[in-house]
C-alpha cells in the first residue's frame, strides 16, 4: 500500500492513539493479497496470444499479397490497431485488460486502446478541445519517453558505432 | 443545539417526509434492487454525456422525493446538495431545475450526510420549513475525472472500489410524518498518510472510527442504542479496519449491526467487477434513502446511525504525491414516535 509519512499525523480515540506507522501496520493486515505469479502468467499468455495473432496476420500478407517480411510489417500493425480499436469501442478491451494486465497493455494494441479510449471519452467536449487535445493524454508520455530514449541510444550509436551494424 | 464538541442535537426532531433513490443498471442487479424508486436500464441514463446522466439522476431523485413528500416544487425553501464533479456541477445544474434557493456543499462521498445534517439544522432552527437534501454520482463521470477513460484497459487492484451510479434525495420538514433526524456529528479531517487512490477504504477508515467514537462520546449513547450502524463506502477493506480500531478502543460494536453501504448495494460474488465494493456520493445516499428509510418505516429498524465517509482528494493532489485527507459525518435517524 502506498503511503506517505506525515509528521505529527495521529488519530486519538478514547484509549487508542495511532500514528501513521501504527496505522500502516493495521491497514496492511486487512489488504487483500495479490498473486504476482498468476498475474505474470496471465500477462505472458495474453501477450503471447496477441503476438501470435500478429504473426499470423503477417504470414497472411506475405502469402496472399506476396510481400516481403519488411513490407508486411506495417499493414500487420495497422490490422492489430484496428482490431484493438473495434474491441475498445465495443467495451471489451478494458475487460480483457483487467484479466491480462501488462499482457494487453504492452503490445501495440494497448497503445491503440489508450488513444481510442481517450478519444471516445473526450468526444463530448468537441473535436478540437476534446478529441484533438486529449487523444494523446495517456499515449503522449509513451511517445515523449520513446523519442528521448531513441535519442540517447542514437547518440551512443553515433559515438561508439557498432561493428557490422546495419546492412 | 451543540452537545459535546462536534454533535448537533435536533430538539424538534425534523422529519424526513419524503425521500427517493434512483440507480443505474448495475445497482439494479444488486441485493437492494427492490428498495429503489427507479432503476434505469442503461448506464447513459437516456442522456448524451456522462455528466448530463449524473445530473439527470439527481433531478429524477429530487423530483421523486418532492412528490413522495406530498409538496410542490414551489413550497421548497432550500435545496442543499453536492456531488463529486469539479465545481459540483451536477448539484448546481439540478438546482437550476428545482429553482429553489440553493446551497452547494462538498464532502466527496460524505456529501449525503453532510447535506442531510445541514438541512436538519436549518429546519430545527426554524430557518426553513421544507429543505431538499441530495447528492448523486455516476460511475463513468468519476472514472473520467479521477482515474482513466472508461474504456482504457488498466488493471485495477482488489482494493479498488466501484462508484455507484445513483442518486438519493430527502425532503426534511418541520412538520409531517416520517423518520426523524435526531443528531448529527460533524467529522474532523483525518489523514494518516495513505496516498493510494485505489485504496480509499484504508484511507477513510480512520475518519469513520473518529466520528463514531466522537458521536458516542458527545451523545452519551453506546452502540447498542442503535439497531444498525452503517458506514458510507469503506467496502471490504475499510470496514474490517474500522472494526479492528474500534475493538482496540473498547467500543462493543458486536452489540449492534455494523455494516457498510458499499457492501450492501452490490453482491460481490455475482458482481466481481465492483472489486472491494461500492463507493461514491450515491452509495450512502441510495442505501440510506432507498433501503434504510424503508426499513425504518416498516418498523424493522428503530434507530440507525449513518456514517458517510468521504475521501477529499483531487486528481491534481494525488499526482503531486499528496496523501488523501478523509472525513466522515454521522447522522442519527429514528422511527417516528420512538420513545
Amino acid at each position: 500500500m502506498a503511503t506517505k509519512t506525515r509528521p505529527g499525523a495521529r488519530i486519538k480515540l478514547n484509549s487508542v492513539s495511532l500514528d501513521a506507522e501504527d496505522y500502516k501496520r493495521i491497514a496492511k493486515k486487512h489488504e487483500p493479497s495479490r498473486s504476482v505469479f498468476s498475474n505474470c502468467a496471465r500477462a505472458f499468455l495474453v501477450g503471447g496470444v496477441i503476438c501470435t495473432i500478429g504473426q499470423a496476420i503477417q504470414e497472411f500478407f506475405k502469402a496472399v499479397f506476396d510481400m516481403s517480411e519488411r513490407e508486411a510489417a506495417n499493414p500487420t500493425v495497422a490490422v492489430l490497431i484496428i482490431i484493438s480499436i473495434i474491441l475498445t469501442s465495443m467495451g471489451v478491451y478494458d475487460k480483457i485488460a483487467q484479466w491480462a494486465g501488462a499482457g494487453s497493455a504492452v503490445p501495440v494494441t494497448g497503445f491503440a486502446n489508450s488513444m481510442c479510449s481517450s478519444a471516445l471519452e473526450s468526444r463530448s467536449e468537441g473535436l478540437v478541445l476534446g478529441v484533438g487535445a486529449n487523444m494523446f493524454k495517456l499515449a503522449g508520455s509513451v511517445i515523449v519517453f520513446g523519442v528521448v530514449a531513441a535519442f540517447v541510444i542514437g547518440i551512443i550509436y553515433a559515438i561508439f558505432g557498432i561493428q557490422g551494424g546495419h546492412s | 443545539m451543540l452537545i459535546g464538541g462536534q454533535t448537533w442535537e435536533f430538539r424538534s426532531k425534523p422529519a424526513i417526509i419524503g425521500a427517493a433513490a434512483v440507480v443505474g443498471p448495475e445497482e439494479g442487479k444488486g441485493p437492494l434492487a427492490g428498495d429503489f424508486d427507479y432503476v434505469f436500464d442503461n448506464l447513459e441514463i437516456n442522456e448524451t454525456t456522462w455528466e448530463k446522466a449524473e445530473r439527470r439522476l439527481l433531478e429524477h431523485a429530487g423530483s421523486a422525493a418532492i412528490m413522495n413528500a406530498g409538496i410542490t416544487k414551489e413550497q421548497l425553501h432550500f435545496f442543499v446538495g453536492g456531488d463529486l464533479m469539479n465545481q459540483i456541477i451536477s448539484a448546481t445544474f439540478a438546482a437550476r431545475t428545482f429553482a429553489a434557493p440553493y446551497l452547494g456543499v462538498f464532502g466527496a462521498c460524505s456529501t449525503s450526510m453532510e447535506s442531510l445534517a445541514i438541512a436538519a439544522m436549518m429546519v430545527d432552527s426554524g430557518n426553513a420549513g421544507f429543505v431538499l437534501a441530495g447528492t448523486s454520482s455516476h460511475n463513468c463521470t468519476v472514472e473520467k475525472q479521477f482515474r482513466y477513460p472508461t474504456e482504457y484497459g488498466s488493471q485495477k487492484p482488489p482494493t479498488a472500489q466501484y462508484t455507484v451510479t445513483g442518486s438519493g434525495c430527502a425532503v426534511v420538514a418541520a412538520k409531517g410524518s416520517g423518520p426523524r433526524v435526531t443528531h448529527a456529528t460533524i467529522g474532523r479531517i483525518q489523514d494518516l498518510g495513505v496516498t493510494d487512490p485505489f485504496n480509499m477504504g484504508a484511507a477513510m477508515a480512520p475518519a469513520a472510527a473518529d466520528t463514531i467514537v466522537t458521536h458516542f462520546r458527545d451523545t452519551g449513547r453506546s452502540p447498542e442504542d442503535y439497531d444498525l450502524i452503517v458506514t458510507g463506502d469503506l467496502a471490504s477493506v475499510g470496514l474490517p479496519i474500522v472494526k479492528d480500531i474500534l475493538k482496540q478502543d473498547g467500543l462493543q460494536m458486536e452489540k449492534t449491526h455494523f455494516k457498510d453501504c458499499g457492501l450492501m448495494i452490490y453482491d460481490r460474488e455475482k458482481q466481481p467487477q465492483v472489486f472491494a465494493g461500492g463507493s461514491g456520493c450515491g452509495c450512502s445516499a441510495t442505501v440510506t434513502y432507498g433501503h434504510i428509510l424503508r426499513q425504518i418505516k416498516a418498523g424493522r429498524l428503530n434507530r440507525v446511525l449513518v456514517v458517510a465517509t468521504g475521501a477529499l482528494l483531487s486528481p491534481l493532489s494525488y499526482q503531486q504525491g499528496e496523501s488523501i485527507p478523509c472525513i466522515a459525518h454521522a447522522v442519527a435517524i429514528e422511527r417516528e414516535g420512538l420513545q
